[in-house]
């Protein structure tokens, strides 16, 4: 009996999701390709959290092509939320808004330190300060390429401020690094890369959010009082 | 139990909303939406569950970052809350690059003005009535 070619394992072994669900893993699974046998942890914080059901939903309404990237940033939140259950992805966007708020602040003072070079006079060496500058680009643009890994924050930024969670953070890839440039390629596609936009369109996304700050039960926000006990 | 009693998750599973309900704090029927994006993402069970898991004084700050987080998910179904983090990784990348950039041109303004300082002392060096006479 000639088997049928399943795509992420061999014909005889299921996918992890299968694995886990203890079912049998058919042709057609559509957790198969994302969810190789080789990795059961992914499918088992992911069920654990979002729950099989709604991660087949979530999927079959995405295009075939968006699945991978889909499935693999859910398994990026899934993962967060296990090792910090209250803060999850919302404790690394806290983060990377305080760091960012740093660098910006940063900024801003070499700016003001370079305007009073500038403002010294010194001429004659304008070509030598472009190609400086130039040299100094290209050399950080080549080594800093984005790589979609959080270990960029604690490589790149000198691991500097950020408080407590900055541990999550070392070691920590949510993405494999062959589906980067996928990534990095699919997220540029329509959206205006140009910085100021970025902040606008990022602080737009947060500021709003400010909405699922529900006034807790102490400022009598609802009919009821939880028990502590 | 009246209708009016009900939290939101309770009226949007269409079931009674016991008085020790665990959502009913996070979730008040005055924001039915809130919990539909939930409700959506998580399921009613996970959220409880990992509600239920979390002692009392952390579980509205736990809500309200799943309620953000599912949000995003509903936004932005392919990268969710990931995709918010990418933005933000690209932003800090960039502000970095230009960090680094004007400490170059910094660096190379501070040779330079170390190089005018010494090519000053040297002229003033020269310039002085030395009897150079052998």
């Amino acid at each position: 009996m000639r088997r049928r070619y399943n795509m992420a394992s061999s014909s005889n072994s299921p996918c992890a999701a299968c694995k886990f669900l203890r079912r049998k893993c058919q042709p057609e699974c559509v957790f198969a390709p994302y969810f190789p046998p080789d990795q059961p942890q992914k499918f088992a914080n992911v069920h654990k959290v979002f729950g099989a059901s709604n991660v087949t939903k979530l999927l079959n309404e995405l295009q075939p092509s968006q699945r991978e990237d889909a499935v693999n940033s859910l398994a990026y939140e899934a993962d967060m939320r296990l090792r910090d259950p209250v803060y999850g992805c919302v404790g690394v966007i806290s983060f990377l808004q305080h760091r960012l708020r740093q660098l910006q602040m940063d900024l801003s003072c070499a700016k003001s330190e370079l305007s009073k070079y500038q403002n010294l006079g010194i001429t004659g060496h304008a070509g030598l300060i472009a190609a400086a500058a130039a040299a100094a680009t290209a050399t950080t643009t080549h080594n800093q390429h984005p790589n979609m890994g959080i270990n960029l924050i604690g490589g790149g930024g000198g691991g500097g401020g950020g408080g407590g969670r900055e541990h999550h953070f070392h070691h920590h890839q949510f993405f494999p690094r062959e589906h980067q440039q996928q990534m990095i390629r699919s997220f540029d596609a329509g959206n205006n890369y140009d910085t100021g936009l970025l902040a606008m369109n990022v602080s737009a996304s947060i500021g709003q959010l400010s909405q699922f700050q529900q006034p807790r039960a102490a400022a009598g926000d609802d009919r009821r009082t939880i028990d502590p006990s | 139990m009246s209708n009016s009693s009900r939290c939101a998750a309770c009226k949007s599973l269409r079931r009674k909303c016991p008085q020790d309900c665990v959502l009913a704090p996070y979730f008040p029927s005055n924001n039915p939406q809130r919990f539909s994006w939930v409700h959506k993402i998580f399921g009613a069970s996970n959220i409880a569950k990992m509600l239920q898991q979390l002692p009392v004084e952390l579980r509205g700050e736990a809500a309200d970052c799943m309620a953000m987080e599912a949000y995003l998910r509903v936004e932005n179904p392919v990268y969710g809350s990931v995709g918010i983090i990418y933005q933000y990784q690209q932003q800090i990348i960039e502000v970095q690059n230009e960090i680094i950039k004007i400490n170059g041109e910094i660096a190379v303004y501070n040779a330079l003005l170390q190089h005018q300082q010494l090519q000053q002392h040297q002229d003033s060096f020269f310039s002085t009535d030395n009897d150079f006479n052998l």
